[in-house]
């Protein structure tokens, strides 16, 4: 805590810092809000010099005036260093400032406890930054959004998202967008992320916005799947009526899948929605030609296992080589489990090579001993080792040294 | 004062040893335990926030019938330091890698965090032998050595015999053998000679071709044999061409299936973390593990270049040499 003298001091170096510092254009990047701000802190100082006015001042004189209070104390001498560097002449009418006005007391006059807890001290905005650090206690957007759980770290790394933040205005721009979410059914707790993800819906038209839930609805997506899909695909909002039709109509057509399915599918991984076609053609044909799977399998690998179609394409042939070719597994086997094309790699070669050690790869159904390919995949480690495999955690760990 | 995340970060600080399953890059390997490193930090708890002074209107405390507002001072955590804003704590642990493995290989792979970085690079100068299981097959070529790549030629391969291929080993040890002595560079007539080829401390002195110091076969059963191997500045590519040559010496053709590294100098595989285990707790307990082998890196380390700076200035003949091969 400063004493009443100095915090007196203080006020008065810093207000007259700010308004020379204003008396230049602003970075256009400062947001309008805390430019607001500045501005409203200045009035009074405005209205005094308003009064005495003295056209023909030169800037020279202000400078003796700020010599003074920096004698009075050496405290604040770094920042009068730092504004004297800013200066630039006085031109226009509303900027003049007269420091001769004599409504001011001393410095050095001491005042009350009162009048000193009424001294508002600005702080000083810096009008360039390169985090969105300085500027989250002083702009009511930034904080909302943090008590909201948006990261805002995660979102200044991105291109030109920050100075798009700090010009929002929450009342105006955040609040609808918000209320908007709400009523569509986004979970509050999911708010910060979907926002994290997608900061942009912040911009969006709310017209544009309420049209694309309309042709969801239309399209008969119950309110609750239209939700969890905005949830798990934040950009999902940002595209076109146009653009949402074309990627239903192809999910439709190229798969040859019921409405119901197709809807199915899509609520489950939205994203199939919001990304390129061609990825997805692509996996198709290698399912269809490279894989040799039917087209009825491949219907049923789809509404089972969504992501297969935006798997990356290597990984999907590497698995698949090893579980048909390595593993002897047949299609059929293959189209009945399809969520071992959406496992790891290594964890399958890792574990069919442990089984095959111990005698136990025996896949055929109908056989004696048969383990099934989900039994394999998905079971962590430790239940595996005591169920599947039949033996303890540290010899397959053992085995795993010896590949 | 120090925060539990920093006092995490301390403990990371030495090497280990992971073992690397074939077919994925070194490279994934050192970034993967990096971002687990990096997760485990950052998930310790964020330091308390700075506090800012704020005036509030707040009703009198002594009577509160009257409506006169008082600003009285509170301190009010600042926003701007919520881990939100700041972001993770912790952006970049330093993981280097000690001798490559290259993807086809799998095995013992050195890793460093911190500053065992600095340790890394004496381990690697230090010339400390290598161990290697290698399985190879008879009867086909291919472009790359290995059974993958692009069959050149197909051969016959029954004339083989176990003798006859420890034969070809043999020989091709004491072709090794005859290139250490040359690139360890000490005047075979001395008596220091002597006594170091004696106590097996020869080891090539500076940049040196791949030599190997030990070969022999361990499993021979037509047309799958595996070779142990130890050797320095060896390369896997290397390793592969070394069966493809035994192949060629036997008059036939030979693929490499496996390369499997068991020890890296003092870093043997039952110590070794395998996938499960890249997590930032075993990771610790390893380092904890491996500190004693560490230090003695160092020391050796230091030992060598005192002893090469005193060399340097008395100008004497060739002295003994530190015993790096000791430390494993």
């Amino acid at each position: 805590m400063l004493k009443p003298i100095t915090a007196r001091v203080v006020m008065l170096v810093c207000q007259r810092c700010v308004s020379l510092l204003l008396s230049r254009p602003l970075s256009s990047a400062l947001q309008p809000s805390t430019r607001a701000l500045h501005q409203l802190s200045h009035l009074p100082l405005q209205q005094h010099s308003t009064r005495h006015t003295l056209p023909q001042r030169h800037s020279r004189q202000t400078w003796r005036h700020f010599t003074d209070h920096q004698a009075a104390s050496p405290g604040v001498y770094n920042q009068i260093d730092l504004a004297q560097k800013e200066v630039v002449p006085l031109n226009s009418d509303v900027h003049r400032i007269d420091l001769d006005a004599a409504l001011h007391p001393s410095p050095l006059q001491e005042i009350s406890e009162e009048e000193a807890v009424q001294i508002q001290v600005p702080s000083v905005l810096p009008t360039e930054s390169s985090t969105l650090r300085p500027y989250v206690d002083k702009s009511e957007t930034l904080s909302k959004l943090v008590q909201l759980g948006v990261n805002l770290w995660k979102l200044e790394q991105r291109p030109n998202v920050g100075s798009m933040l700090v010009r929002l205005d929450f009342h105006a721009d955040v609040a609808p967008k918000l209320l908007f979410l709400k009523d569509l059914g986004v979970e509050e707790s999911k708010l910060g992320q979907l926002l994290t993800k997608n900061p942009f819906i912040l911009t969006e038209n709310l017209d544009n916005l309420e049209a694309r839930v309309s042709y969801l609805k239309s399209k008969k997506f119950s309110k609750q799947s239209v939700a969890a899909m905005v949830t798990k695909a934040p950009y999902l909002l940002n595209f076109s009526v146009e653009r949402l039709d074309n990627r239903l109509g192809f999910f439709q057509k190229q798969l040859g899948l019921s409405a119901e399915k197709t809807r199915d599918v899509v609520t489950r991984l939205p994203k199939l929605l919001c990304g390129s076609l061609e990825p997805i053609k692509e996996n198709l044909k290698v399912c269809e030609l490279e894989f040799g799977f039917r087209g009825n399998e491949i219907q049923h690998i789809v509404t089972t296992v969504p992501k297969v179609l935006i798997a990356n394409k290597r990984k999907l042939t590497q698995i698949f080589d090893f579980v048909h070719n390595t593993m002897d597994i047949p299609h059929s086997l293959i189209a009945k489990f399809p969520q071992v094309l959406n496992a790891k790699f290594l964890r399958i070669r890792e574990r069919h090579l442990f089984l095959e050690y111990l005698g136990r790869a025996q896949y055929q159904p109908s056989q004696p001993s048969y383990i099934s390919l989900d039994r394999v995949v998905f079971l962590p480690d430790d239940v595996f080792c005591s169920e599947v495999a039949l033996a303890t955690l540290e010899d397959f760990e053992r085995f795993q040294k010896t590949l | 004062m120090t925060t539990q995340a920093v006092r995490l970060f301390r403990k990371m600080d030495g090497l280990f040893a992971v073992y690397k399953p074939q077919g994925v890059h070194w490279k994934h390997v050192r970034d993967s335990i990096e971002s687990n490193l990096l997760k485990a930090l950052n998930s310790c708890p964020p330091p308390a926030p700075q506090r800012a002074v704020q005036f509030q209107l707040l009703s009198r405390g002594d009577n509160s019938s009257s409506k006169d507002l008082v600003l009285s001072p509170s301190m009010v955590p600042t926003l701007a330091d919520h881990p939100l804003v700041t972001g993770p704590q912790f952006h970049k642990v330093h993981v280097g890698v000690g001798h490559r493995l290259d993807a086809f290989s799998s095995g013992v792979l050195v890793l460093g965090v911190g500053k065992g970085n600095g340790v890394l690079e004496h381990l690697c100068k230090s010339h400390v032998t290598r161990d290697y299981t290698l399985e190879g097959e008879f009867g086909k070529a291919t472009d790359n050595f290995t059974y993958t790549g692009r069959v050149i030629e197909k051969t016959t391969y029954d004339h083989v015999t176990l003798d006859k291929l420890e034969r070809v080993l043999a020989m091709i040890q004491g072709a090794n053998q005859k290139a250490l002595i040359t690139y360890s560079q000490v005047d075979l007539s001395t008596q220091e000679a002597y006594e170091l080829a004696v106590r097996g401390l020869l080891y090539p002195h500076g940049k040196s071709p791949p030599i190997l110091t030990g070969l022999r076969c361990i499993h021979f059963n037509p047309p799958h044999f595996t070779l142990e191997v130890q050797c320095v500045n060896e390369t896997q590519k290397y390793l592969r061409k070394l069966i493809h040559e035994v192949g060629l010496e036997l008059r036939t053709s030979a693929v490499c299936s496996v390369v499997r590294r068991t020890r890296d100098g003092p870093f043997k595989v039952e110590n070794a973390l395998t996938r499960q285990h890249w997590t930032a707790d075993s990771i610790i307990q390893a380092i904890a593990h491996f500190s004693k082998t560490t230090r003695k890196i160092r020391k050796s380390e230091m030992y060598r270049q005192t002893a090469a700076q005193s060399n340097s200035s008395v100008e004497v003949q060739e002295q003994t040499r530190s015993p790096t091969e000791q430390i494993n």
